[in-house]
């Protein structure tokens, strides 16, 4: 058991765990914030897409432990008090059917969205699609998802 | 994932002595690779010994046309570095298209050339461009570090601390991934280097990454897709398995040699 502390959506946390438990096991079981999915549990389908230390991470594919310290975002810690941009154009948009990939898709796309604005280039609809390559959504065909991040990303620039 | 007890070295000494220190200790960086195996119980290690936060393995530098380049830089930190890109390009290129964004902003550099999964695609990269690898014990030549499938010259316990080459007058890589995977199902990157042309195929060799001796041929004193037309690439020798088999694999190979010199 090795004591494991980080900031997770702006809150410290701080618990013993198993060296051996994932990020998103102890984001889930410990912190019981449920809002991040394991898909495949074999890091293909990104349901557990997180932030951490601003950076988009399959948190199933990441050491509890190695986060020690480290600040975490998850879908939980983008709304305020409101829906995020990206939310309500994911809703807008129809993005979603079962939902389940949707805070994976969410977490993906505000990432994606910070890069490309941080690095001044342009998100087309063919870079979104590549930088979907990581998330898996098995009901909607992916048009309304590319719609949707699209339309979050100039909601994103305009708010 | 079976039990494990992680470490978190500061140093390269101190990552060294934790791994002697251990039963079955396994170093870990992005874990995009050991993780994933741990998970599937492939590898069971008593010990991991993170050595992601080493400064001294971290970062990219460009001196003299030297590229040095950190054993636990990630592949989004090569892909976006902009020294790299005028230096490289075809090396940053590379991370780009590796894995995913998720995967690429954690794995490295060392992990992947430590690991030496046939499909990956460092390998060849560090093999056309004459890398260097450098550890806390000595220097390895690309050339004497890939042994074969999964294998390289790394003796237990030791750590790669940075790779370096000489920026190549060109260099490019192309691959043709496998859809569902982004592994190469056969990757070839092809370099202009002041020893001549080198080119280096990964994902189909059943033996691992290597370098072809008959294109190097026939790209000194003519760097164009056309001289690689001229070159037979044969099925023996070729990985056979449910995603192609070795006369396909060997057809990838020469239509992505002729990609990656017209890249360049």
């Amino acid at each position: 058991m090795t004591e494991v502390s980080m900031t997770v959506n702006g809150k410290p946390v701080k618990a013993d765990v198993p060296d051996n438990t994932l990020l998103v096991q102890f984001i889930r079981e410990n912190l019981r914030l449920t809002g991040t999915h394991v898909g495949c549990d074999t890091s293909q389908c990104g349901a557990c897409v997180v932030h951490l230390n601003g950076k988009a991470v399959k948190s199933c594919a990441t050491l509890a432990v190695a986060a020690n310290g480290a600040d975490v975002t998850t879908i939980e810690g983008l709304a305020n008090g409101e829906m995020h941009p990206m939310q309500t154009a994911f809703k807008e948009n129809h993005g979603l059917q079962c939902g389940f990939c949707t805070p994976g898709m969410i977490m993906t796309a505000t990432d994606m969205v910070a890069r490309y604005d941080a690095n001044g280039k342009e998100l087309t609809e063919a870079a979104i699609r590549e930088e979907l390559e990581g998330n898996i959504c098995r009901c909607t065909g992916y048009h309304n998802i590319v719609k949707a991040i699209a339309d979050g990303a100039s909601k994103m620039a305009s708010s | 994932m079976y039990e494990t007890k992680y470490h978190k070295a500061s140093s390269v000494s101190e990552a060294v002595s934790l791994m002697g220190a251990a039963d079955d200790g396994k170093l870990l960086s992005g874990g995009q690779t050991l993780l994933p195996t741990m998970k599937a119980h492939l590898a069971a290690p008593s010990d991991l010994v993170d050595v992601s936060g080493i400064a001294e393995m971290n970062g990219i530098s460009v001196n003299d046309d030297i590229v040095t380049i950190g054993a636990a830089t990630t592949h989004a930190e090569v892909a976006g570095n902009a020294a790299l890109q005028k230096a490289c390009a075809g090396v940053a290129d590379l991370a780009a298209n590796i894995g995913d964004p998720a995967v690429r902003h954690l794995g490295t550099i060392g992990g992947s050339i430590a690991n030496n999964d046939p499909a990956a695609d460092y390998p060849a990269a560090l093999l056309a461009l004459g890398a260097t690898i450098k550890t806390n014990a000595r220097e390895i030549t690309a050339d004497d570090f890939f042994v074969g499938l999964f294998e390289t010259a790394l003796n237990d316990d030791e750590v790669i601390v940075s790779i370096s080459f000489e920026a190549p007058a060109k260099a490019c890589y192309a691959k043709f991934p496998n859809p569902a995977s982004r592994y190469a199902l056969a990757g070839v990157f092809a370099a202009l280097t002041t020893a001549g042309a080198r080119v280096a195929v990964a994902g189909a060799g059943d033996d691992g990454v290597y370098r072809h001796a008959d294109m190097e041929a026939a790209l000194d004193g003519n760097w164009s897709a056309d001289a690689i037309l001229g070159v037979s690439v044969g099925a023996d020798g070729m990985l056979s398995d449910m995603h192609g088999d070795a006369a396909y694999r060997a057809n990838l190979v020469k239509v992505m040699a002729g990609r990656a010199v017209a890249g360049c």
